[in-house]
C-alpha cells in the first residue's frame, strides 16, 4: 500500500503552490474578482501552458493522460489558493463530456482550444426544480429540418458570461425525471434566443440564469447519441465531485492552518488564545475532521476507475463527509477568530464562503447519504 | 401554537406549578393582537415579510408607535414609563410582536443605556436622557470592545483623563454596531491605570458630534456595513457625563451584560422563523413533489423544535425566578448559548432548504431593489442571514465566555 505522490505529481503540486505564492495573493485575487469576467484570463492561459488544463485528458485528445489522483492534486492545491478560474465548469464538466462523447470534429473545434486555455465552455444542467437530481430535466429540444430547437431554463450556470460555448442538457424524449431521453448540445453563447442574467455568487464566483427561447442549433451540435446523454452527465458530475471535494480538503487544511496561526498570535487575559484548553480541543477536532476528509478523498481518488458501485459508494461517502466537515471546520474557524472572523478584510471568511457553497454543490450530505444507503 | 398554551414554570421555591392563561391574560393577548393589526404600518410589514432591510426611519417609526402606546420600555419601572406587566403579560407581548414579524428595535437605548441611567445616573442625566431614549429621538450605540480587548473586556485601554470640568478621551473602540447612525455612545473608559484592571474603569456618555470622534466602517462577510471602528482623538467630554462614580464602570457593565443576555435568546422570533421554514418546504419543488416529503430534512426541523421548546421553558423558568425577586444572573448565560445555537442552526437549515438558490450573492441593495430576485423570493435573504448570524455566538460575550461564566458562577469550578 502506498499513499505517496509520484515525482511528477509532487512537481505539479509544487508548481501550483509557487504560482499561488507569486501570482495569486489575496490582493491579486480581489482584483480578479472585480474584473468583468470575474477571473484573470492570463492566469487561465498560464494554466494551459503549464499543462494543468490538459491533465485529465488522454494524449489523443491533446491532454497529458492524468488520472483522478492528478485531478485531486490540482484541485486540492487550487483550493488552498482559493482560485476562482473556471477549472470545474470548463475542464472537469464540459471537457470531460467532450472527451467522452465528442466526435473528432467536435474535439478539434472545442476540446483542443479548451485545453490550451483559449476557449471556455460551461455546462448548463441545473434547473429550478431539479435540486440534485441529474435526470430531472424539463428543458426541451425538438427536431427541426436542419437540426434542433431548444426551449427552457437553466439555473446557476457557472461562468456562463465568460464562456464562448455552452453545453446544454435537454429532454428529447421521456418524462421529467427519466434518465433516458436526455441529450446534450453544443450551443454558441451568442446564439439567438439565448439570454443570460448574470450575477456574482457568494463564494466569489460568477454564474447566470439562462433562458432558451426557440434556440436553433445544427445537427452536428448534438454530442453523442440522441436520448443517451445521461451517462456522460453522470460521469462528468462524478469527476467534478471528486474535484470540489479535493478543493474543499485544500480549503479546510488552509483554514486550520490560519486558525492555529491566529490563536497563537492573539492574546486575551494575558494568554495566547491557543493556551486555552477549551480552544485546543476545538482545534484538535478540526484537525481530526480534516484528516477524515483527506482519508476519504484519497480513497475515492483511488477508486474512481473501479466498477460503478464501488466508485459511487466512495463518492457518496466522500461528499457526505465533506458536507459535515465543511460545516464543522468552516463555522468553528470563524468562531475561533472572534469578531475578526466575520470581517470581509480577513481571508478566513472567504475560505468559509467557498467551503459553504461546496457543501451544496452536486448534492449536500443528506443527498449523498441517501445515495449511499441505496447502493 | 402557544396562543392557548398551558405552560409550566418553576417558582422560586422550585415547586412545579401549572399555569394557564387567565381570562385577563387572554383579553390582554387579544388587546395586543388588535393593537398590532391596527397600528403596524403596512409598508414596514411588507418589507419585513420579504426580507428587505429596514431603514433607520422604519425602525424609528415603529419605536415611536410603541412608545406612544406606552408599550416600549416594557421592563422599566412604571413611574419612568414602564408597563408594570406581569411576566405572563410580557411573555405574551413578545410572542405577539414576533409572530407579527414587527421590527427588532435597537436594544442600545431602551434595554441597555436606559436601565443604566435610571439605576446609576444623576438626576440631570435621567431628566435629559430618559425621555429621548423613550421617544426615539436619540439613538445609542455601545462602545465596549476594543481591538485588543474583546473577551477580556476589562483590559480596555481607551483613556479618559480628567482636566478641569472635562474628561479628555483618547483611544479606539471596535465592532460598534450601527455607530454610523448613532447620536450618542456609552463607553467604558479607563480613568485609572494603576491597581486591578477592573477597578480603573468608568462609564461615560459621549455625544457622537463632539469634535475628535471619528467613525469608520467595517464590512462583514455578508457584504454589509453593520459595525464600525470609533476613534477618539482628544475628545472633551463634560465630567457631568460620567455615570456613577469614577471606577464604578465595571460593576455597571456587569449589571448591563446580564440585561443584554436575557433578550438575546430570541425565542419568539425563532418560533416564527421555524414556522416560516416549514411553510417554505411546501413551496420548494423537488422533482414532482416538494421538500416537505423529504423525511431526512423534515426530521431536522422536528429536532430543532424540541430544542427550541427546551430553551423556551428554560427561559420561562428563569423569568419566573426573576419575578419572584431574583436578578438575571448567570442563568442568562444559559439562555444566550441555547438561543444563539438555535438561531445559527435554523439559519443553516434555511440554506439547506433552498439548495442552489442560496448561492447568488444578494447585497442589501439587491434585496431592497425592485428588480426581481434570482430564484424564489424567499431564497434571496437566506445566505446573507446565515453568514451574518455567525456573529451571534461571538457578540454579547462569546459562547465560550458564557460557558466560563456558567462553570465559575453556577457550577462553582
Ligand atoms: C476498562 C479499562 C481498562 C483499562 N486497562 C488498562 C490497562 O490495561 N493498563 C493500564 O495501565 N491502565 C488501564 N486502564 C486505566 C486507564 O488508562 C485510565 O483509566 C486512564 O488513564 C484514565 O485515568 P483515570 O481513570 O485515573 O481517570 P482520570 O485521569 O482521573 O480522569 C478523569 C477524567 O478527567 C479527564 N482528564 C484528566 N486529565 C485531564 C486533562 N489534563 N485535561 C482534560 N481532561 C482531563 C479524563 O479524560 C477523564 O475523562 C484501563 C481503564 C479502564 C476503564
Ligand atoms: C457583528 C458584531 C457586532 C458587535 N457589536 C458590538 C457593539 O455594538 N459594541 C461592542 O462593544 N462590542 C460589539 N461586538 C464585539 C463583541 O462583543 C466581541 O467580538 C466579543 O466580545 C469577542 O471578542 P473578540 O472579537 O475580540 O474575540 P476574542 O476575544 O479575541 O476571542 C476569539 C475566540 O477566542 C475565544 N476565547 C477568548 N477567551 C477565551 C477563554 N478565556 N476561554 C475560552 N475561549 C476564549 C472566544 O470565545 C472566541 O471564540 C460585536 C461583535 C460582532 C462580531
Amino acid at each position: 500500500m502506498d499513499f505517496s505522490l509520484t515525482e511528477e505529481q509532487q512537481l505539479l503540486q509544487d508548481s501550483i503552490n509557487q504560482f499561488i505564492e507569486r501570482e495569486y495573493t489575496f490582493d491579486d485575487r480581489k482584483k480578479f474578482l472585480d474584473s468583468e469576467k470575474g477571473f484573470n484570463e492570463e492566469n487561465w492561459k498560464t494554466f494551459g501552458s503549464l499543462g494543468w488544463l490538459g491533465m485529465p485528458f488522454s494524449e489523443d485528445d491533446g491532454g497529458y493522460n492524468g488520472g483522478p489522483v492528478d485531478v485531486m492534486v490540482i484541485m486540492e492545491n487550487l483550493g488552498k489558493g482559493l482560485i476562482v478560474e473556471p477549472y470545474v465548469p470548463s475542464i472537469l464538466l464540459s471537457g470531460k463530456i467532450l472527451a467522452d462523447l465528442g466526435s473528432d470534429d467536435q474535439k478539434s473545434n472545442y476540446l483542443h482550444s479548451m485545453i490550451s486555455g483559449e476557449k471556455i465552455v460551461t455546462f448548463a444542467y441545473i434547473e429550478p426544480q431539479s435540486r440534485f437530481n441529474l435526470s430531472d430535466c424539463l428543458t426541451k429540444a425538438t427536431v427541426s429540418d436542419d437540426g434542433y430547437v431548444l426551449d427552457g431554463y437553466k439555473a446557476l450556470v457557472h461562468n456562463a458570461s465568460a464562456s464562448d460555448t455552452l453545453i446544454i442538457s435537454a429532454r428529447t424524449s421521456g418524462n421529467q425525471c427519466d434518465e433516458k431521453g436526455i441529450s446534450l448540445f453544443l450551443v454558441d453563447a451568442n446564439a439567438e434566443g439565448v439570454s443570460l442574467r448574470n450575477y456574482s455568487t457568494i463564494d466569489g464566483g460568477k454564474a447566470s440564469e439562462l433562458t432558451l427561447e426557440n434556440v436553433s442549433v445544427s445537427k452536428d451540435s448534438l454530442l453523442g447519441e440522441i436520448d443517451e446523454g445521461f451517462t456522460a452527465i453522470d460521469n462528468a458530475i462524478d469527476l467534478a465531485t471528486l474535484g470540489i471535494c479535493a478543493e474543499a480538503v485544500g480549503i479546510m487544511g488552509k483554514m486550520n492552518e490560519m486558525t492555529l496561526e491566529y490563536t497563537k498570535t492573539r492574546e486575551q487575559f494575558e494568554q495566547k488564545l491557543s493556551q486555552f484548553q477549551a480552544l485546543q480541543h476545538r482545534m484538535v477536532d478540526n484537525f481530526m475532521h480534516y484528516e477524515q476528509s483527506k482519508s476519504l478523498l484519497v480513497m475515492c481518488a483511488a477508486k474512481m476507475n473501479d466498477n460503478t458501485e464501488d466508485k459511487k459508494k466512495a463518492l457518496a461517502s466522500l461528499k457526505y463527509q465533506i458536507g459535515l466537515s465543511g460545516k464543522h471546520i468552516g463555522e468553528e474557524s470563524i468562531q475561533l477568530h472572534g469578531g475578526m472572523g466575520v470581517t470581509d478584510e480577513m481571508q478566513i471568511g472567504h475560505y468559509f464562503k467557498r467551503l459553504t457553497t461546496i457543501r451544496t454543490l452536486y448534492g449536500n450530505s443528506d443527498y449523498h447519504l441517501s445515495n449511499y444507503a441505496s447502493l | 401554537m402557544y396562543n392557548d398554551v398551558v405552560y409550566f414554570a418553576l417558582n422560586y421555591k422550585g415547586v412545579l406549578m401549572n399555569l394557564s392563561f387567565s381570562k385577563e391574560d387572554q383579553e390582554f393577548q387579544q388587546e395586543v393582537r388588535s393593537f398590532i393589526e391596527q397600528n403596524y404600518p403596512s409598508e414596514i410589514k411588507e418589507k419585513q415579510d420579504q426580507g428587505i432591510p429596514l431603514s433607520k426611519e422604519d425602525t424609528v417609526k415603529w419605536h415611536k408607535i410603541l412608545n406612544d402606546k406606552g408599550w416600549l420600555a416594557v421592563n422599566w419601572p412604571e413611574e419612568l414609563g414602564g408597563t408594570g406587566w406581569t411576566i405572563t403579560q410580557k411573555h405574551i407581548f413578545q410572542n405577539e410582536l414576533a409572530a407579527a414579524n414587527t421590527p427588532t428595535l435597537m436594544p442600545f437605548g431602551v434595554n441597555m443605556c436606559g436601565p443604566v441611567i435610571y439605576t446609576f445616573g444623576s438626576d440631570e442625566q435621567k431628566e435629559f436622557h430618559l425621555p429621548k431614549i423613550l421617544n426615539g429621538d436619540i439613538w445609542w450605540c455601545q462602545g465596549y470592545s476594543e481591538p485588543g480587548s474583546g473577551s477580556d473586556l476589562a483590559s480596555l485601554k481607551t483613556k479618559a483623563e480628567k482636566k478641569g470640568d472635562v474628561y479628555v478621551v483618547n483611544g479606539a473602540k471596535t465592532w460598534t454596531t450601527l455607530a454610523q447612525h448613532a447620536d450618542w455612545i456609552f463607553c467604558l473608559v479607563r480613568t485609572d491605570g494603576s491597581g486591578k484592571k477592573q477597578e480603573g474603569i468608568s462609564f461615560l456618555l459621549i455625544d457622537m458630534k463632539t469634535p475628535g470622534v471619528e467613525v469608520k466602517p467595517i464590512i462583514t462577510i455578508d457584504g454589509t456595513h453593520e459595525v464600525n471602528m470609533v476613534y477618539f482623538d482628544n475628545v472633551e467630554v463634560p465630567v457631568t457625563n460620567l455615570v456613577g462614580e469614577e471606577g464604578f464602570g465595571w460593576s455597571i457593565a456587569k449589571f448591563l451584560l446580564a440585561h443584554e443576555r436575557t433578550g438575546i435568546a430570541g425565542i419568539p422570533s425563532l418560533k416564527r422563523e421555524l414556522d416560516r421554514l416549514r411553510d417554505i418546504t411546501t413551496q420548494i419543488q423537488v422533482g414532482e413533489g416538494s421538500l416537505k416529503d423529504d423525511v431526512m430534512f423534515m426530521s431536522k426541523l422536528d429536532r430543532l423544535e424540541i430544542k427550541l421548546t427546551a430553551a423556551e421553558y428554560t427561559e420561562l423558568r428563569t423569568l419566573a425566578a426573576m419575578s419572584a425577586g431574583g436578578h438575571p444572573g448567570p442563568e442568562s448565560s444559559i439562555l444566550k448559548i441555547l438561543g444563539t445555537d438555535l438561531q445559527q442552526e435554523l439559519s443553516d437549515l434555511f440554506v439547506e432548504a433552498v439548495g442552489y438558490y442560496a448561492h447568488p450573492f444578494m447585497t442589501e441593495e439587491d434585496l431592497a431593489s425592485n428588480e426581481s430576485r434570482i430564484g424564489p423570493d424567499f431564497a434571496a435573504p437566506v445566505m446573507p442571514h446565515y453568514l451574518n448570524y455567525r456573529k451571534v455566538s461571538i457578540y454579547g460575550g462569546s459562547n465560550e465566555i458564557q460557558r466560563n461564566v456558567i462553570s465559575k458562577a453556577v457550577l462553582g469550578l
